[in-house]
């Protein structure tokens, strides 16, 4: 009951108080909340004369969990590398959080983002990759604390304290002097997972992060996914072949085919009852392998 | 007369004491030259711009193509004619250590490329500035591995000084000429000369070894 007092108070003080009152909290919330996280607006990606990804459109909402399946070459890789900046777009934009990522507004007109627009919308991704990608010269710890400390400007100590808590979330605290190479696979995959939580972003990209994992030590990293599914806030973005995670997993499943979404839903329903035919072809393939 | 004389071993020391100190001096200063510029030229053969690369690969190509000696006379014998004075041991030292550079920068460049694209894409993915991820992700596992090949080039230099003989600079070979000439008896200078080299190639390989075994074993690399 007393909140709108309070308002009225700061309003009092200056502007800042005074934007608060022109526009109410609940407004501007549901404006923040019903705008996706991720938008491909158009998007198309060639490689010279062959098109990897025809004007793909697709919206993901914040906290949303979106699993993206499809045969080698569907482009579904892509999707995260575009996303990640690794790949240069030949048309459309990619919107992250309400601004443009690969464009930015310049006289009211789009122009191509540069470097510095680039790097500030991007610190709101992170990525994982198939091959974990760790620093082979540094620690687990200290492949943690690198990017926190010299892109955030954390100092060391602060930065310390956050990989080590990464580090005891995916299960690894008594690992965190060894360097990767004294790592099993499936142990450098939780520290890839923790050194780009350490940044705290608020979309985290899986690229196949199972792939190379031998089929013992998958189970350890999708339970670290799991986790952080269930205890963060974070939209996620999943390229895998683990039907079985992504059915239970995700909130929505992709079918890539050709650079194209063929279909998409709910995973039961996609899993469970494919409507497209190349959908219904590949899922039964990927089953009769296992 | 005897084939060996130890009298003059004694008397042509101090010559050749000089001569040697020169020959490091010159050989180290030359090499310090050519690893920094020679990283300087292989980083900006990775330059996005094509036509910055392009131009910097072409200068190594024609630096490499060229002998060292005619590069020496030209910077000291040709720069007076157009009034550009440069003193011996500036030019001698200079030189030996860009045309070294150009060797050097390809070492560097094999090694960058043998870092995996992976490396790139997660520094892109933490979203580490271009500077960073040169200086602590890309170079530290780019050089340990080519210090030997450094190293090869390192007691190359130093077997080249002589070279710079041909510029008046008294290095050792030269100081061990002019003493043969003064004593009308070459033997044993020369031969200490050559035996110094030898020790001192040896010594120099031995070093480049462990630094190569530390590097590796301080960057966790195989």
């Amino acid at each position: 009951m007393n909140e709108p007092m309070l308002r009225f108070e700061n309003a009092a003080k200056g502007d800042e108080g005074l934007t608060v009152l022109d526009k109410p909290d609940t407004a501007c919330n549901d404006k923040v909340m019903n705008e996706p996280m991720v938008r491909f607006e158009n998007v198309t990606k060639r490689y010279g004369s062959l098109t990897v990804l025809d004007e793909l459109n697709l919206d993901i909402a914040r906290n949303e969990k979106v699993c993206i399946i499809g045969p080698s070459g569907s482009g579904k890789t892509t999707v995260l590398r575009m996303l990640m900046t690794l790949e240069q777009i030949q048309g459309g934009v990619i919107w992250v959080d309400g601004e443009p990522l690969t464009h930015m507004q310049e006289n009211g007109q789009m122009v191509p983002a540069n470097d510095r627009h680039l790097r500030r919308v991007r610190s709101k991704i992170g990525m994982v990759f198939q091959h974990f990608n760790l620093f082979p010269h540094m620690t687990a710890l200290q492949n943690c604390m690198e990017a926190p400390v010299s892109v955030l400007g954390l100092p060391k100590k602060e930065a310390e304290a956050r990989a080590s808590e990464l580090l005891d979330m995916v299960g690894l605290g008594d690992k965190r002097n060894h360097f990767p190479i004294q790592l099993s696979g499936g142990q450098k995959q939780r520290v890839a997972i923790a050194r780009a939580l350490a940044m705290r972003p608020k979309v985290m990209l899986f690229d196949e992060v199972t792939s190379a994992l031998d089929p013992e030590l998958i189970g350890e990293v999708l339970n670290v996914i799991r986790k952080l599914g269930a205890e963060h806030d974070l939209t996620m973005l999943m390229v895998t072949h683990q039907m079985g995670f992504a059915k239970e997993f995700s909130d929505r499943v992709c079918f890539f085919y050709g650079g194209k979404i063929v279909e998409q839903g709910p995973p039961d329903q996609l899993l469970g009852n494919p409507q497209n035919e190349r959908t219904r072809q590949f899922l039964s393939a990927v089953l009769e392998a296992r | 007369m005897s084939i060996w004389d130890w009298s003059y071993v004694w008397e042509a020391w101090p010559y050749l004491y000089r001569g040697a100190i020169v020959t490091i001096q010159a050989t180290v200063l030359s090499f310090v030259i050519a690893v920094v510029l020679g990283l300087i030229v292989a980083l900006i053969r990775q330059s996005p711009n094509r036509y910055v690369s392009t131009t910097m690969t072409e200068l190594v190509e024609f630096i490499r193509s060229t002998p060292l000696l005619l590069q020496v006379f030209f910077v000291y014998f040709v720069g007076p004619q157009f009034g550009i004075l440069i003193p011996a041991w500036t030019a001698g030292i200079g030189m030996l250590g860009i045309h070294y550079a150009a060797y050097c920068s390809e070492v560097f460049r094999a090694g960058i490329l043998a870092v995996e694209e992976g490396q790139w894409e997660a520094c892109t993915a933490l979203n580490l500035s271009r500077m960073r991820t040169w200086r602590t992700i890309i170079l530290p596992q780019a050089i340990p591995p080519i210090v030997p090949a450094l190293g090869n080039y390192f007691v190359g230099m130093f077997k080249e000084t002589p070279i710079l003989a041909a510029i008046a600079i008294l290095e050792m070979l030269q100081q061990a000429k002019i003493f043969g000439a003064n004593n009308y008896r070459y033997t044993e200078a020369i031969v200490m000369v050559g035996f110094f080299f030898l020790v001192f190639s040896l010594v120099a390989s031995a070093i480049v070894q462990s630094v190569s075994i530390w590097l590796n074993r301080r960057y966790r690399l195989q």
